[in-house]
């Protein structure tokens, strides 16, 4: 699949073509390639195997152990941090549309968008690190070397879910049942939290749910900059070098975290909202 | 009454902010683009024009880099290559994207049961993740990072074009043409395709601002443009390891993106505001 030879990563230049051929028939690589993908998964499938690293000649597997919880914790924080500032900050906006306050945070929102989140992470450390010297530049060592990390990842999503919580609850404001609950002389803060909210966070907790392959990926970038040898970096590193069984097993995790991700959000929506539950199951004939 | 309505349109383009503010911020990045050459001071490979690392100061506005190269000519020459970027991939993806579209609505059946299964799945894997898997395949490089971010994108124009190919699918006039024994190309290219343009340059224009991001987050990784290119993405990976010295060498650079992509974006929401009312933003 890959351009480049595994071989050549392996050994030196000056090994004989002879030998390098015995080395990539007693791996495999010689043949064809359904041949050598139908392996890969019977591996993976029976034997929990993902092979081993050209680069690191260790099991695939034992490389992926370390760096996993660095990664998950990168994301969960960012994920927790977001809703925070997202969900209050949204649901405010709305409230007070077109305020002086809603202009401003929308418009930041559009700033943050247009702001990669490469050059988020590097204006974070020469402010936060290298100015006031508040957070360490980059490592992985302690709470504090994850804090600037967590908000460079957030950005790019926190843009998104709070423009979405914003969107949701000014659709829900129109809704009749919000005026119905008016009606009925339930106290402004009854309405707000208990009908508007809980009906705008469907969508925005499905988003929440969907986003987290994208944190995934962007935590790529965000583990480059910062120097956390977190999954994103293990992949990045094995594509430039080409240890292609570590950029596969990779890809596979990030394939089946999405898939289950979209699936939890399917599930949620529906125990969330009944009215989807019911579509579901065919309706209540 | 043409005449009319390009004036009203035009009008309404005046009156939009958003547009003339994105219009305007654009029209600046097309002219140092053009006029690169003219008014940058130095060649963006031009070694050694000032002492290594020298702070942003009256001679060097943005500072100078490890080789001693002005920053501002570096800042000045990359915005050829990011608006070749936006305009190649933009390209590539309406191809993709639109030909796909058509297919879907226009055949539907398993056609559209193949293909829509194909754009869910590249719909909802991260673009980053599968851009890095393409690029890996196919080799570094700027063309090959915008080839494979197209290749992940072009579902955002696919699942439209499908959706507004099927409702004029069943319009009289499509009809009147299948009749007169037009071939399904030419129903799809000259009957329906022309109809879906208005909502095609909506897409584009929103679309525009995440294309260049991703692509110059390839270049960050190292695996878009290499060096000695003045890609934005490449200075920034590269100001990243003199970021505490040397803070010039990532700070301009990200302006000049940032400055960019809020323009396309901004445009974006304009255009999306003049041509499509319905789905004016709250």
């Amino acid at each position: 699949m890959m351009p480049g030879n595994p071989i050549d990563i392996m050994v030196d230049r000056k090994v004989p073509a002879e030998k390098r051929a015995e080395m990539a028939h007693e791996l495999g690589y010689d043949r064809p390639m359904h041949e050598q993908y139908l392996s890969w998964a019977k591996d993976i499938v029976f034997e929990q195997d993902f092979g081993n690293s050209v680069r690191y000649k260790v099991p695939v597997w034992g490389l992926m152990m370390d760096r996993i919880p660095r990664s998950l914790m990168l994301c969960g924080w960012a994920l927790f941090i977001e809703m925070l500032i997202a969900l209050p900050i949204g649901l405010l906006c709305a409230i007070k549309k077109n305020s002086l306050f809603d202009r401003f945070t929308v418009n930041f929102t559009l700033i943050l968008t247009a702001m990669p989140s490469f050059w988020l992470g590097a204006l974070l450390i020469i402010i936060f690190a290298v100015k006031l010297k508040w957070f360490p530049i980059s490592g992985y060592q302690s709470m504090k070397y994850f804090v600037l990390p967590v908000f460079a990842l957030m950005a790019s999503t926190l843009a998104g879910t709070l423009r979405l919580t914003r969107s949701e609850v000014l659709e829900v404001l129109n809704e009749k049942y919000v005026t119905t609950a008016y009606a009925k002389g339930l106290p402004d803060r009854t309405v707000k939290v208990k009908h508007v909210l809980r009906n705008a966070l469907i969508m925005v907790s499905v988003q929440v749910f969907m986003s987290v392959p994208w944190l995934i990926s962007g935590a790529v970038v965000t583990e480059t900059i910062f120097g956390i040898p977190g999954m994103g970096n293990l992949l990045l590193n094995s594509i430039v070098v080409q240890d292609f069984p570590v950029v596969q097993a990779v890809l596979l995790l990030i394939a089946i975290l999405t898939v289950v991700f979209n699936l939890i959000s399917d599930i949620v929506i529906a125990t969330l909202d009944p009215r989807i539950r019911i579509e579901l199951s065919g309706g209540d004939k | 009454m043409n005449g009319n309505k390009s004036k009203e349109t035009l009008l309404s383009c005046l009156k939009n902010i958003n547009f003339m503010v994105g219009f305007l911020m654009l029209l600046s990045v097309l002219l140092v683009a053009v006029f690169a050459d003219q008014i940058a001071p130095y060649g963006f490979t031009d070694q050694g024009v000032g002492p290594r690392f020298t702070p942003p100061n009256g001679e060097f506005l943005f500072g100078t880099d490890e080789l001693g190269r002005d920053v501002l000519s570096r800042v000045i020459h990359g915005t050829r290559l990011t608006l070749w970027v936006a305009v190649l991939g933009a390209s590539l993806q309406l191809v993709i994207g639109v030909t796909v579209g058509l297919i879907c609505g226009y055949f539907g059946k398993w056609v559209d049961k193949f293909f829509s299964f194909l754009t869910d799945l590249t719909w909802c894997i991260p673009s980053t993740i599968l851009a890095l898997a393409v690029v890996t395949i196919m080799g570094k490089g700027l063309t090959n990072s915008v080839i494979a971010i197209a290749m992940v994108c072009w579902a955002s124009y696919a699942r439209p074009v499908r959706a507004k190919t099927m409702s004029i699918k069943t319009m009289a006039f499509v009809e009147t043409g299948a009749a007169f024994g037009e071939s399904s190309v030419a129903l799809m290219f000259r009957y329906i395709l022309p109809n879906v343009v208005p909502a095609l340059i909506v897409m584009v224009s929103t679309t525009l601002p995440a294309t260049i991001l991703s692509t110059t987050t390839l270049s960050f990784l190292g695996l878009g443009s290499q060096a000695p290119s003045p890609d934005w993405g490449l200075a920034l990976s590269n100001g990243i390891n003199y970021i505490g010295s040397a803070p010039w060498l990532s700070i301009f650079p990200g302006i000049a993106l940032v400055y960019t992509v809020l323009g396309f974006s901004l445009l974006g929401e304009g255009v999306r505001d003049i041509l499509d009312p319905h789905m004016k933003s709250q």
